[in-house]
């Protein structure tokens, strides 16, 4: 009977013929698995298998260059430190910015979300051209700063790292907005008023009620804004170049200058123990705040 | 204090909306400047960079070469891609849920390792066709972003049409052909488009596979800026804004933004 109820035909021969079928059904998967796994999964495969392998056999020699030398540790340590000040302004300034952009409705929000959009689907080249062109010294930031009084003369900015982090912050800043937009938007107002009742004042409100609740977007924004900075090529590249060296700046230099084939896969392997581990820790954070709000 | 906390919040809201858009907008005014510095405020009006783009013949060949790649490993990644997403929604393989994962997964690599990464593999398979390399290189940065809206469609797409279309006589293929592609197809718009955006605009992945003759256009972009850079530059960036906004206008009368962004 279980046959009808699941809409077979009861018929056994109609009913082999269905399995038969269903295993066939599994090879639709099958080109889109062999073709990821042999041009994507076997190639990370041999890029660790690189980082390791010397004139003789195994070596631990790249990564010893890598992380023994100070010059790369200390590379090491300002990616890292140029990811952490991307994604702390950018968590400071986006919050505030996501919450208003969730508190307004109608068309309003329909056009101010997509203004945050936007930039997300413009090509990094022109926004990071853009970017230049306002750091110029007769460039639009200069222009509004004397013209608005604030500084007498021109500002430096160019090749800064001032520069840098506000050109960062604004190619990244929409992957901070959108996630905590997303979670912001679903806060329930009556949990606001039931504070309020209690006899919260606004900052007890935020600190106990909002915040708590919207920490999950904190956490997504925040990992995902770090991992592309922490990676970032392009923006560094044409921001500052070589006065400030990045991870990328030392992979694409291996392999594209140098030649140096050891020190760029054990770099590049650094990187991506880096990016996995901020997918991991952001996966279980994500889950041990879901299971705290009892979900 | 709470209406000051709103009030400075919407202010915040303002301030970052200008900042976001200042770079991108930027680009215009100086693209129909006629000096060939760019200064702000601008002085006059001119299409001398326009015209330029003509000349600019790496520009256009790039320009060709990406909209080739893009359209390409958008089209392969949305074939394997979905027949892959279908039968992890209907369970005909094992492990769904990890083939999900492992699918979308290039998402969490850094670009530049994934280009390393094809670099090596292709000098040791022995690849030295640069196009070769980027197209298969970019169906692998674009499988991401179809999986993932492919998957999000098919979830909400009811999978008893298929079986009435079988029913009714159709061949399996050709139910999935006639029920459930013009069923998702907005699904396919929005991930299409966006895949053909990522592959692009990509750049870290490129940088590694692209070849004296075979560049994309964000490599020679990027070449060209840090040679001559001229407004010429801000002209193609302007038009490259426009097409971006009115892939985004279709998109929207299709799925709607919010949806995409949600995806």
């Amino acid at each position: 009977m279980s046959g009808v109820l699941s809409g077979a035909p009861a018929a056994r021969p109609a009913r082999s013929r269905l399995r038969f079928e269903g295993d066939m059904r599994g090879l639709m998967a099958l080109p889109a698995l062999l073709f990821m796994g042999i041009v994507f999964a076997l190639p990370l495969g041999l890029l660790l298998a690189k980082s390791v392998q010397g004139a003789d056999g195994l070596t631990l020699n790249g990564y010893a260059r890598v992380l023994g030398d100070a010059y790369y540790r200390g590379v090491i340590w300002d990616s890292l430190t140029l990811a952490f000040r991307v994604t702390l302004i950018s968590l400071l300034v986006g919050y505030p910015a996501a919450y208003a952009l969730a508190r307004t409705g109608g068309v309003m929000q329909v056009l101010l979300f997509s203004l945050v959009f936007l930039p997300l689907t413009v090509s990094i080249i022109v926004k990071t051209f853009g970017l230049t062109i306002m750091f110029r010294r007769e460039g639009i930031l200069n222009w509004l700063l004397i013209n608005t009084g604030l500084t007498d003369g021109p500002i430096r900015f160019v090749f800064t790292e001032m520069s840098l982090v506000i050109g960062m912050v604004n190619v990244f800043l929409p992957f901070m907005i959108l996630p905590l937009y997303s979670v912001i938007r679903m806060l329930d107002g009556r949990y606001l008023d039931a504070a309020a009742t209690l006899g919260a004042g606004p900052f007890t409100t935020f600190r106990r009620v909002v915040l708590p609740l919207t920490m999950p977007g904190i956490v997504a924004g925040s990992s995902i804004v770090f991992a592309i900075s922490v990676a970032a090529y392009v923006t560094p590249g044409l921001l500052i170049g070589e006065r400030y060296m990045t991870m990328s700046m030392v992979m694409a230099k291996a392999f594209l200058n140098f030649r140096d084939y050891q020190l760029g896969s054990a770099m590049a392997c650094v990187m991506l123990v880096i990016a996995l581990s901020i997918v991991f820790a952001s996966s279980f954070l994500t889950r041990s705040l879901e299971q705290r709000g009892g979900r | 204090m709470a209406t000051a906390a709103r009030i400075l919040s919407a202010i915040i809201l303002a301030l970052v909306l200008i900042f976001l858009i200042m770079p991108i907008a930027i680009v215009i005014p100086i693209s129909f400047s006629p000096s060939t510095i760019f200064s702000f405020p601008p002085t006059g009006f001119s299409l001398r960079w326009y015209e330029n783009i003509r000349n600019a013949d790496g520009i256009l060949r790039a320009l060709w070469l990406s909209t080739q790649i893009a359209g390409l490993s958008t089209a392969i990644s949305l074939l394997l891609g979905t027949l892959c997403a279908i039968a992890i929604v209907r369970g005909f393989i094992p492990g769904g849920r990890l083939v999900a994962t492992f699918m979308t997964s290039p998402l969490m690599i850094p670009g530049l390792v994934l280009g390393i990464a094809m670099l090596q593999a292709a000098r040791e398979i022995g690849l030295r066709d640069g196009y070769a390399a980027l197209l298969l290189a970019h169906v692998v940065v674009t499988m991401p972003f179809i999986m993932r809206t492919v998957l999000a469609s098919l979830a909400l797409f009811d999978f008893a049409m298929v079986d009435a279309a079988r029913m009714l006589g159709c061949s399996y293929p050709a139910a999935l052909w006639r029920v459930l592609v013009p069923n998702i197809l907005p699904g396919f718009v929005s991930g299409a488009l966006f895949a053909f955006i990522v592959s692009f605009d990509n750049y870290p992945v490129s940088i590694f596979l692209v070849d004296v003759r075979t560049k994309t256009l964000p490599i020679q972009l990027l070449n060209q800026l840090e040679m001559s850079p001229d407004p010429t530059l801000a002209a193609v960036a302007t038009i490259m804004v426009v097409l971006t906004i009115l892939a985004l206008l279709v998109c929207d009368r299709l799925v709607g933004l919010k949806r995409m962004a949600a995806v």
